[in-house]
């Protein structure tokens, strides 16, 4: 039971630490433009299958830079040429503008690298167990997964804290126009906003990839639960981002982990009832409803506190 | 300031009534005459599918265009329609109940209307972008349960039903698909014309207002949030019919029906077609559906091509189908049209060039990598081009990039030309 319980939060935590980084950017980006990247996960996706591609090409460790800052200049090419265009048909027309985007992403990525999973492999540098607990190895990569999320999470607190930069978005964040109205070029710095925060969902596809399964449709899986990740911790708040992404990080862990069932703790209904929708909620357990617990969660936020669990603004 | 100040009700002279009535009335005919026309099995299919997207894309539109909200989850309502309307099909036969099957799509409508009424409270707490993640959340959360609760939703496979075993209805045993057609038409019509008549009551104006200036709505004593969710209700109905008879058409609910694909799916067509006018949805149901029908003959990535024409209305018409031919009506009555044709002549050769590179070079990429031991030969408008040779990839490149320089400048032409006509047309009295 504790060795579930060490590895689950080991796992957990890391789950998290990538949905911050993740949903950090998503944060960042709609405090300031006010729109809602849907293709965020895409971008996620695109540096996964950039990763894999350059790995094969120059090697693991370059990729590990090249794939992110080519996702972050497609980033920015949106920013500048789709969304600061569309801007003037207002919010909805963004929004949109990013959901088809998100759509053409996952079609040119199954129209180039097909449907299946890519045989993205860890690189052998760091192959092996990195300490074992309770008779089980824990991967070396894992761990440098670990270390690259935190390591990215203190540079973006560094860097949105102690540097200027960091200061004009953190007031972008709160009073957007005013930023503006005090002479900066607003437009440059949402389009290195936007560049930075794909760039990060990229390095996250990318040291995502090999521990998870690189193919087409995981923007489909990891998109809506990201946005679960930003509505519950509060749209616009990037400390609420981090409290929900290790939240649900860690919840969604524990419960695949987990065989319980009402059926197992109250014991097995009456047979002759017959399959009936009763029957289903008593055996279900509680790893098959783990991929609805992060639904489930956003229903009781949005029913108990709508504004999430660190948000200040209405929207 | 003694009398109220009210707008002068609009006049309606004997010539507008008669052109109204005339056009619904044409509407029934064209449904009515249709099968006629085209009678092979295929197009009522067709015709068939297009109904049920017509009634799915309107009671979209109740949410996105009157009353500002982008949903992300309606085939919810849709999916849950169809399989109640399955379940009621079989409860129907199994207890041999007398309901025949052209009242199966109100339950439903009944089912989508109790889930709205369920589901609707939270959801419309607020408007934007948070309603938008919120209709996400919640269609994620009713599909993957469907997939939980198997005794009802039948897992991966559906639910299956025939509905040929339900009572006749004055002889008609709804197995021919001629019939389910005339059913179909039955309901779209019935349900056009409901929804249409919901935008003309004064629930429908509030809606609209809620849309534009949900504060205002307040100051006037509205609640904002119980007019948005009596507009949710209204279309999870009608998505509950649409759903309904989706499933009679096919006789068949899977997990499917309530997917992120099925709703965007139904954003696809209402946006297409264009959320400002009624008749908007209408006309991107049908295109958006003849598309998917007719694209998947012709190529394997038809839904890169409807994801670009997607993107390409977002950017450069948000007004949809509906807003483009709707833009042209002040010119049309000023009798100024024809100023704009030369400009569209010209800008149509280097806009057709750029589209056909664009298509070369997605079919010669799908060739190439997707279907490696497929034909590498591809059939672009009557012209072969063999997607091997480095010829083709030239010419593929030189018009998408050629084409594309050259639409820019024609397209100002376009422009230029607009505002000639405009000018000419407002010089005699039209608004332009």
């Amino acid at each position: 039971m504790l060795e579930l319980i060490v590895i689950s939060t080991l796992n957990g935590v890391l789950f998290g630490m990538l949905l911050f980084l993740l949903s950090s950017g998503l944060t960042i980006i709609f405090s300031m433009l006010g729109v809602l990247n849907f293709a965020h996960a895409s971008f996620y996706m695109l540096g996964a299958f950039f990763g894999f591609q350059l790995t094969r090409w120059i090697g693991f460790w370059p990729a590990l830079i090249i794939a992110p800052l080519l996702v972050g200049a497609i980033g920015m090419a949106v920013e500048r040429y789709g969304l600061r265009n569309t801007h003037k048909h207002g919010h909805v027309a963004e929004l949109l503008l990013t959901f088809g985007l998100a759509y053409i992403i996952e079609e040119i990525v199954q129209l180039i690298w097909g449907k299946g999973p890519m045989d993205y492999r860890v690189p052998a540098a760091l192959d092996f167990p990195a300490f074992t607990v309770f008779s089980t190895n824990y991967p070396a990569y894992k761990m440098f997964m670990l270390l690259i999320s935190v390591a990215i999470f203190i540079a973006l607190l560094v860097v949105l804290k102690r540097t200027r930069i960091g200061l004009i978005v953190q007031a972008a964040l709160t009073h957007p126009h005013m930023v503006g109205h005090l002479g900066h070029n607003v437009g440059q710095v949402f389009m290195l906003v936007f560049g930075v925060g794909t760039a990060l969902a990229a390095i996250a596809g990318v040291i995502a990839g090999p521990a998870l399964v690189t193919q087409s449709d995981m923007a489909m899986l990891l998109g809506p639960i990201l946005f679960v990740v930003v509505v519950v911790g509060g749209l616009g708040s990037l400390s609420g981002a981090f409290i929900a992404s290790l939240l649900i990080g860690l919840v969604q862990t524990f419960a695949v982990s987990m065989n319980g069932s009402l059926a197992s703790l109250f014991g097995p209904l009456d047979p002759s009832i017959g399959p009936s929708l009763l029957t289903d909620v008593w055996n279900v357990t509680i790893a098959q409803v783990a991929p609805i617990i992060p639904y489930l969660l956003l229903v009781l936020i949005l029913i108990v506190r709508p504004m999430g669990l660190m948000g200040t603004r209405e929207t | 300031m003694s009398e109220p100040v009210t707008a002068p009700a609009p006049r309606t002279t004997r010539a507008d009534a008669l052109r109204f009535y005339g056009l619904w009335i044409a509407g029934a005919a064209l449904l009515l005459v249709l099968p006629l026309v085209f009678s092979s099995g295929g197009s009522l299919t067709t015709f068939s599918l297009i109904g049920i997207s017509i009634i799915f894309a309107l009671s979209y539109n109740i949410l996105l265009g009157q009353t500002g909200l982008l949903s992300f989850g309606h085939a919810v309502y849709y999916g849950i329609g169809g399989f109640l309307a399955i379940h009621g099909m079989n409860a129907i036969a199994g207890h041999e109940w007398p309901i025949p099957l052209p009242f199966v799509p109100l339950i439903g409508g009944m089912a989508g209307l109790i889930f709205a009424i369920i589901l609707g409270w939270v959801s419309t707490e607020r408007a934007g972008t948070v309603f938008a993640m919120i209709s996400l959340g919640v269609g994620e959360l009713v599909a993957s349960s469907a997939l939980i609760l198997r005794s009802f939703f039948g897992g991966e496979a559906g639910v299956t039903t025939n509905r040929t075993d339900l009572p006749a209805f004055f002889g008609l045993t709804f197995g021919p698909q001629i019939q389910i057609y005339y059913l179909i038409a039955a309901w779209v019509l019935i349900s056009t014309i409901a929804m249409y008549a919901l935008t003309r009551t004064p629930l429908g104006r509030v809606c609209n207002a809620v849309r534009d200036n949900p504060e205002r709505v307040q100051f006037i004593g509205y609640n904002p949030h119980v007019v948005r969710y009596i507009a949710f209700c209204f279309a999870g109905f009608f998505a509950g019919i649409a759903g309904a008879l989706a499933a009679i058409n096919f006789e068949i609910a899977n997990s499917a029906y309530l997917g992120l694909v099925q709703s965007g799916v139904v954003l696809f067509a209402t946006f297409i077609g264009g959320v400002a006018y009624f008749f908007g949805p209408i006309l991107g149901a049908i295109f958006v559906t003849y598309l998917q029908l007719g694209l998947t003959d012709l190529t394997a990535v038809w839904q890169l091509y409807f994801g670009i024409i997607f993107i390409g209305m977002v950017m450069f018409a948000p007004g949809g189908l509906a807003g483009l031919i709707m833009m042209h009506r002040p010119l049309a009555r000023g009798g100024t049209l024809h100023m704009l044709l030369p400009a569209y002549l010209i800008a149509a050769v280097p806009t057709l060039a750029l589209a056909g590179g664009v298509i070369l070079i997605i079919e010669t990429v799908s060739r190439y990598v997707v279907h490696a031991d497929a034909s590498t030969m591809v059939n672009l408008f009557g012209i072969p081009f063999d997607t091997s040779q480095p010829v083709t990839w030239v010419i593929a490149v030189v018009l998408t990039v050629g084409g594309f320089f050259v639409a820019r400048m024609t397209w100002r032409g376009i422009a230029a030309a607009w505002d000639r006509a405009a000018t000419a047309a407002r010089d005699k009295g039209h608004l332009a």
